[in-house]
């Protein structure tokens, strides 16, 4: 280091303390700030431009400041709008209504994972969404809330089950077969997955363990898309990474909150079946062909049930949250308390939830030392009802009643053979299978961290961070199912179940660092470094418990060998980071991160990630400096190195023994012995590893009434976990579960708009607009991709025969795509019960012989589209979607549009079928015909809202009304009750509710 | 400044030495789980492992009936005697199938390629209980016992490597050339190939050298539903009666000689032929050689006698009234040639016709062809195990004394010494008098093969022996469906081999593919 640089560094802040008294002559300014629509914003910043000092607007957005004499300006500023530069002007009180909006705000904080930066500095793809811009109505977890916000993020979620979870994809597929799911971070604890490795919950007792944390309660999510943003976070962070910031305490005097919401959810579409008279009709047609041969149409009844109305009901969910928010001394608060209470469309499907809420962030030391305490916790209750009955309700005759007093299964119609014996592979009464299935699971969860900052006396910009995590929850619940229900009257010893299940889930996160920003005004550089070393661990002990009929008396074999089955899994990383900038112009980063993994053996154990990028702000050079039209221009570029192992079971490198369960015992002599089994294992596994270039283009025109970005990206994913064929007798399996061979590509394009077409006095629309494409490839899946025999991998299970599957992975082409058979039409347009094109030209047509890759579920092009409309007090929001080229297998119509079963099963019971039968006039299942394989594109409104700003209501209380509908209307040529179905495989998907929302919020 | 850097420094030392001390928590264990020494450190770990080596052929993995031990095929159909029921039996005169499921009408069809499911899971799961016996072998040798725990041990290596054999001769029926290896290879090592009559000359050392005495139990003494010599004698037998299939050179002499063992140990035939085929077919059944075990509470899955008894049930019969009222799949039914074998009042005609046609119009009718109810899961008294539903409790005799009998006699008939006529006679005709008919004055080669199709129709023997007599796949006998034609067709010689699945010859470069199916 040169002297002179030197001398900078040790004067420069002894200049800045000195010069700190002489500035000490003040003037005190005031003002209001309030919304577009008039409203008071408490809690919103107001800063002297050019220096540290501050203030935060009270409950009625009052704020009063101390300025020096010299200030001019003073800069006023709130999540979710526009920052504003306000002279100081002559001392008259500062009245400044502030903008909402979406809209690139160059100064504002992102985080990008230990630690943050201003957006201007940002050199990766980051997109961030503020609880301003959150989809709006009926929302049970975090991930529903930027559902179509963010480029390149694609949200599915998994059907209308309360709080269920949602299939993010970030920038199409991290994996094939390993862990595909984002990571969150909240508040900086990096979380564990959400899911098992089965694609259940990871926490027991709930569906979906995001939604344990109130969606009120965040105030900004922030999405990571490139590797130089991910690669902080190493070998987790190659599906992407999702952070989300709570709220925080601002302001003075305590502002409440109370928001209520009351929202009435309908079925919105239901899967068409043949009614009762349809099917009266099909069976007469059916015995003119057989005359007087009724063995079959004898068994139907006389009435008239549409069995998916009896099932789905009206539900009506409430959610209301009350909230204060302040600082109390130089404590600043945020502390909230929600009520969430769902009912499904299901019937007996039902989720409440209690969450409470403390964010504490003081500072001591004079304000050397900041803290930060967060703590989330959560109380649920669910009743999950019996998904079964959606499958049944639409294969149940509809000639039967629902009821039959008096019998023996409860008084629920079933199907019983002559001499009354249930028929146990029959269709069972869906409303039984419902009201006679009590499923009830509790949660009771925290998140939180405590989190201290200290800066370090002596070394100017050096903070030395401590971050301790946790999460932990515990899960338990029962099944109960009475001894007079048809779904476990067969259950032995006795009829009937009673089974419970229990989970704890302990998970802490270490963190301590060193972090060093510094400005070196002389060379017109900034340096922000970081260090840190990390330690997490995940423990979830699951306890194993026998199964019991409803008399309690233990189910055959289902007795634990043992009593509880713990996993944990620890990572250790090493990483830093440093941000460069040069002359606000040039900026680097670059990152490291060293990951050590207890899942894979010590010689595969560590593994290094680093990832570099270079922003150039071209609008801050001289030639551009005075365009007025363009505010800011940014180019991007980086490369990074990411891994992905959270999708690999804990111990599979390890040579292990273990003891099988009590039904699995083997007999020698009189006595039962366990089985002590070798288990497969594979010392040479390893993580993913996703290499990733990004080029990006962030842009501002017409003082940023025009925004957003433009990017390009090309993954190149190695090491791709496949399931392979080993050879047979190398292992103790044929297929290894996870060996790390194939890889894969994805690249894509997105582009983000943000727009306020419109501003004015009374009026302003904004807009934003989202674009994305992309597209995959698989390039190797196994050594033997290129032999004859090998069609690829086939996945993609459907309902119908045993162990169908409709998707294959192949070299060359999109993950999932379809593989079926190519179907021939006649000359009316119909197809051909059974004829297929010979593709392979041998004489006969045979799966997958002659099967073909047909169209993949997943989309080329995505968009999202929303829109803000403020007119005085009044504001209309609008949110769409559209999907373009995903295709869905329609496996109700291939399962159920066929007429052989209807009558003919030869087992005794009759089923419908769906109206398809008309239009393929099929009479054997066609499972694999290409006919099944639809184009689901679709455009939705998912979300229109209207608002309505009532204003103080006196000098304490302002009011805010608003008026939701969600999911309100789709437009597709899908034949199914919805396109949007993640895998492309459409088998009884839980409908989503479309939701009619009304709430009220109040602020005291 | 300096002095702010050392303290830096400094601290940042400490630190790093306290973080490096922390990695050793990445040498994480996992719980309820041991290492193969630990298991074979005490006598019941030793036992409780050869329960597995048998257990992999019962189950379909170690965690109940809906895992599998395999990969690529559905678990619940992934155990080995549905395996091998299905591609000897619905491949046959004795049986269809009325589903639809990946790779079941092949077999009827006579129409099999590399990719058939079933017959991957079948090559799979014979030779994962190969490796399984391969690992206990190893791990036993690591063993230190004494007194009579070292003895019972070297019995359960002795059974360990029998099982193999099975294992291997099954290969050799079915696939012909195999992959191969042994204990001598550890984990992870790729197989060898081996021709169908290097295997032959396998499998004969090993049991020859396992019918020392003393290396396994003397026939009859050893626990229920374990292996035992005369185990040994009767898989002998079974591989010299077709060893001029395997190898091209007949072996009768040598069949008769391990029948004759066999014979001679002091079984009898039981004089209920239904009671062989029942919940409690395990006690007072003085016929069985060697059994796999099932139990419909303890030894649960979806193959086995479970699947042979649900598969069988449909159309008008009531489940319940053959022991599983929980079950009843509608899937196999026989076609009429074998009913057409079988003189009127035979006791071993246990068809089921009420409501179903001789005829087959339609394979994915159920009540097309006739159904049997030889396999159930009622007790010889007609009273359901407790807990039944769909599990069955009935066990499958892998050998049986009346197995030796036919050996013994076809033995004879074609040529081999050490036995006579008279005998011969006297065996088939011990069992045609326990069916009740009339026994038969002298033998052909055509009797021998209907009189094994009355007697072990549905029991895995039927593929064997019509190739064994030339009639398999050519347009000499023919049955309904047989070819895929209505009534039935010849097909090429090469399916009397099964292909070896092209997945694995994708994998393991040292294995060829089957003549034929290239």
């Amino acid at each position: 280091m040169k002297w002179r640089q030197l001398l900078t560094i040790c004067v420069l802040p002894c200049l800045l303390l000195l010069a700190a008294p002489a500035l000490a002559q003040n003037r005190t300014v005031t003002g209001k700030v309030t919304d577009a629509t008039g409203a008071p914003l408490a809690g919103a910043s107001v800063v002297v431009k050019g220096s540290k000092r501050g203030a935060v607007t009270d409950a009625n957005g009052k704020f009063t400041l101390q300025v020096p004499v010299a200030a001019t300006t003073v800069v006023i500023s709130w999540v979710g709008y526009r920052t504003q530069e306000v002279a100081i002007g002559d001392g008259a009180p500062l009245d400044i209504s502030l903008q909402p909006g979406a809209n690139a705000n160059l100064n504002e904080v992102v985080v990008i994972g230990y630690g943050a930066v201003q957006k201007k500095d940002l050199t990766g793809a980051v997109s961030s969404v503020n609880a301003k811009d959150f989809q709006q109505g009926a929302i049970t977890s975090a991930d529903q809330l930027i559902q179509g916000k963010v480029a390149g993020v694609a949200i599915t979620t998994n059907g209308g089950q309360p709080g269920n979870s949602s299939t993010i994809r970030i920038r199409g597929l991290a994996s094939l077969n390993g862990n595909q799911d984002p990571l969150y971070v909240i508040d900086g604890v990096e979380l564990p997955p959400m899911k098992k490795l089965d694609g259940t919950s990871s926490v027991s007792g709930t569906a979906n363990p995001l939604s344990l944390m109130n969606p009120d309660d965040i105030e900004n999510i922030t999405i990571l898309k490139d590797a130089s943003a991910e690669a902080i976070y190493g070998s987790r962070g190659a599906a992407g990474v999702i952070i989300i910031t709570t709220k925080k305490g601002r302001g003075g005097k305590p502002v409440f909150n109370f928001n209520t919401q009351l929202t009435v959810g309908t079925v919105a579409k239901r899967v068409q079946v043949l009614s009762a008279s349809q099917y009266r009709a099909f069976a007469a047609k059916d015995l003119e062909t057989t005359p007087g041969d009724t063995i079959y149409t004898d068994l139907m009844g006389s009435a008239s049930t549409d069995w998916q109305k009896q099932i789905y009901q009206t539900a009506v969910t409430t959610n209301d949250n009350l909230s204060v928010s302040g600082v109390a001394k130089h404590l600043p608060y945020h502390l909230s308390l929600g009520y969430h209470d769902e009912q499904g469309i299901l019937k007996t499907d039902k989720l409440q939830r209690g969450t409470v809420g403390i964010h504490l962030t003081p500072s001591f030391l004079h304000n050397h030392l900041k803290v930060e305490l967060n703590l989330n916790g959560s109380l649920s209750k669910s009743r999950f009802a019996n998904q079964g009955a959606i499958g049944d309700a639409i294969s149940f005759d509809p000639t039967q009643p629902v009821y039959q007093p008096g019998n023996k299964f409860g008084g629920y119609w079933q199907w019983t053979d002559k001499t009354g014996t249930f028929i146990p592979l029959a269709t069972q009464n869906p409303v039984a299978l419902l009201e006679q299935y009590n499923s009830t699971g509790y949660s009771s969860s925290s998140i939180g961290n405590l989190h201290l900052n200290y800066e370090v006396p002596g070394v100017d910009g050096l903070h030395a961070i401590a971050d301790w995590g946790y999460d932990v929850a515990n899960g338990h619940g029962t099944v109960v199912i009475p001894p007079n229900a048809a779904q476990a009257i067969n259950n032995s010893p006795g009829p009937g179940q009673w089974q419970q299940y229990k989970q704890n889930n302990t998970y802490v996160s270490v963190n301590y660092g060193f972090n060093y920003i510094r400005d070196f005004k002389a060379i017109k550089s900034n340096l922000n470094a970081m260090a840190t070393y990390s330690y997490t661990n995940n423990l979830i002990t699951t306890y194993n418990y026998a199964n019991f009929d409803a008399a309690h008396d233990t189910i055959s074999g289902s007795a634990p060998t043992y009593l509880t089955s713990p996993t944990e899994n620890t990572l250790i990383s090493y990483l830093g980071r440093v941000i460069y900038t040069y002359d606000q112009k040039y900026i680097l980063t670059a990152t490291l991160r060293d990951d050590g993994s207890s899942r894979f053996s010590p010689a595969n154990r560590w593994g290094l990630f680093p990832s570099a990028a270079l922003a150039w702000r071209v609008s801050q050079e001289d030639f551009l400096k005075n365009t007025r039209w363009l505010t800011d221009l940014k180019i991007r570029g980086s490369y990074g190195v990411t891994g992905n192992q959270d999708g690999i079971p804990n111990y599979e490198y390890i040579p292990t023994y273990s003891l099988g369960t009590n039904n699995s015992l083997y007999q020698f002599g009189d006595k039962f012995y366990p089985l002590y089994s070798p288990a497969a294992y594979f010392p040479n596994l390893r993580w993913e590893t996703t290499k990733s270039t990004n080029i990006g283009i962030d842009y501002g025109l017409f003082n940023n009434r025009i925004s957003g970005s433009i990017e390009y990206y090309y993954k190149n994913i190695s090491n791709l976990l496949n399931s392979i064929y080993i050879p047979v007798g190398s292992n103790f399996t044929n297929l290894a579960p996870y060996i790390n061979i194939g890889s894969m590509v994805d690249h894509g394009v997105e582009l983000t708009v943000n727009a306020t077409p419109i501003k004015g006095k009374n009026f302003t629309w904004d807009l934003s607009y989202n674009f994305t494409y992309l597209k995959n490839r698989i390039t190797k899946l196994t050594n033997q991709d290129q032999s004859a025999s090998f069609v690829g991998d086939q996945v993609g299970g459907i309902g119908g025969g045993t162990g169908n599957d409709i998707q294959v992975q192949t070299v060359g082409y999109t993950a999932n795509s379809f593989f079926v058979l190519q179907q021939i039409y006649g000359k009316n347009g119909k197809p051909i019960e059974g004829l297929y094109a010979d593709r392979d030209r041998n004489g006969t047509v045979s799966y997958p012989a002659d099967a073909y890759r047909y169209k993949s579920p997943f989309a080329p092009v995505t968009m999202g589209f929303s829109s803000t409309f403020n007119y005085m007090r009044w504001s209309l929001t609008l949110v769409t979607r559209a999907s373009i080229g995903n295709y869905v297998y329609n496996n109700i119509n291939s399962g159920l549009g066929a007429t052989k079963y209807i009558l003919h099963n030869g087992l005794g019971y009759l089923s419908n079928a769906t109206t398809d039968i008309y239009n393929s006039g099929f009479v054997n299942p066609q499972y694999f015909s290409d006919y099944y394989v639809q184009n689901a594109s679709f455009f939705k409104l998912d979300n229109l809202g209207i608002g309505y700003n009532v204003g103080n209501l006196n000098s304490h209380v302002s009011l805010r009304l608003n008026a939701n509908c969600q999911n309100v209307f789709v437009i597709t040529k899908y034949t199914g009750v919805d396109p949007e179905v993640y895998n492309g495989i459409d088998n009884n998907l839980y409908p989503r509710p479309r939701n009619f929302t009304i709430g009220a919020s109040l602020n005291f | 400044m300096k002095r702010y850097f050392l303290t830096i420094a400094a601290g940042l030392g400490m630190f790093s030495v306290s973080l490096v001390s922390c990695t050793g928590k990445l040498n994480r264990q996992p719980a309820n789980t041991t290492t193969g020494s630990n298991v074979f450190s005490t006598p019941a770990g030793a036992k409780e492992a050869l329960a597995k080596v048998y257990g992999a052929f019962a189950l379909t993995s170690s965690t109940g009936p809906s895992n599998g031990d395999l990969g690529g095929i559905d678990a619940g159909t992934s155990d080995f005697i549905r395996l091998l029921w299905d591609a000897s039996e619905l491949s046959t005169d004795e049986a269809v199938c009325a589903w639809n499921d990946p790779g079941v009408p092949d077999f009827h069809n006579l129409n099999w390629n590399s990719s058939n499911v079933i017959l991957l899971g079948l090559y799979a799961r014979t030779i994962y209980q190969v490796t399984v016996a391969n690992a206990f072998i190893q791990n036993a040798a690591g063993a230190n016992f004494t007194g009579s725990d070292k003895t019972d041990l070297g019995h359960y290596v002795a059974e360990a490597r029998f099982l193999r054999a099975f294992d291997y001769a099954e290969m050799m029926d079915l696939f012909g050339n195999s992959p191969f290896i042994t204990d001598k290879d550890p984990v992870g090592t790729v197989p060898t190939y081996i021709k169908r009559a290097d295997l032959f000359t396998y499998v004969e050392s090993e049991l020859k050298s396992l019918d020392s005495a003393g290396a396994l139990v003397a026939a009859r003494q050893n626990e229920y539903a374990r292996a035992d010599q005369a185990c040994v004698w009767a898989l002998l037998a079974r591989i010299y009666l077709n060893a001029e299939v395997y190898t091209g050179t007949a072996r009768y002499t040598d069949a008769i000689t391990y029948a004759l063992k066999v014979i001679n140990a002091g079984y009898t035939l039981d004089t209920s032929y239904s009671n062989l085929f029942r919940a409690d077919n395990n006690v007072n059944n003085p016929e069985q050689i060697f059994s796999i075990a099932y139990d419909g509470v303890n030894t649960q899955n979806y193959g086995g006698t479970t699947f042979i008894i649900n598969a069988a049930i449909g159309g008008s019969m009531k489940p319940a009234n053959y022991g599983v009222p929980g079950g009843g799949w509608g899937g196999n039914r026989v076609t009429s040639n074998l009913p057409n074998l079988f003189q009127s009042g035979d006791k071993r005609a246990l068809f089921y016709t009420s409501g179903q046609t001789e005829a087959i119009a339609d394979i994915g009718t159920f009540t097309n062809g006739y159904a049997t109810v030889k396999w159930q899961n009622l007790t010889s008294t007609g009273a359901t195990p407790a807990g039944a539903s769909t599990f069955c409790s009935t066990d499958f005799p892998l050998f049986r004394l009346a197995e030796q009998y036919m050996i013994y006699a076809e033995a004879v008939l074609r040529g081999g010494s050490g036995g006579d006529a008279t005998t011969a006679l006297g065996y088939v005709n011990a069992l045609r008098t326990r069916g009740g008919v009339t026994p038969y004055t002298a033998l052909t080669l055509q009797d021998i093969l209907d009189e094994r199709g009355m007697e072990f129709y549905w029991e895995c023997q039927r593929r064997s022996d019509l190739i064994r007599f030339g009639v398999f796949t050519s347009g000499s006998y023919l049955w309904p469906w047989k070819g895929g034609v209505s009534s039935g067709t010849g097909v090429d010689s090469h399916f009397n081999l099964f292909p070896l699945p092209a997945t694995d010859l994708n994998t393991n470069p040292n294995l060829q593919q089957n003549l034929g199916y290239n």
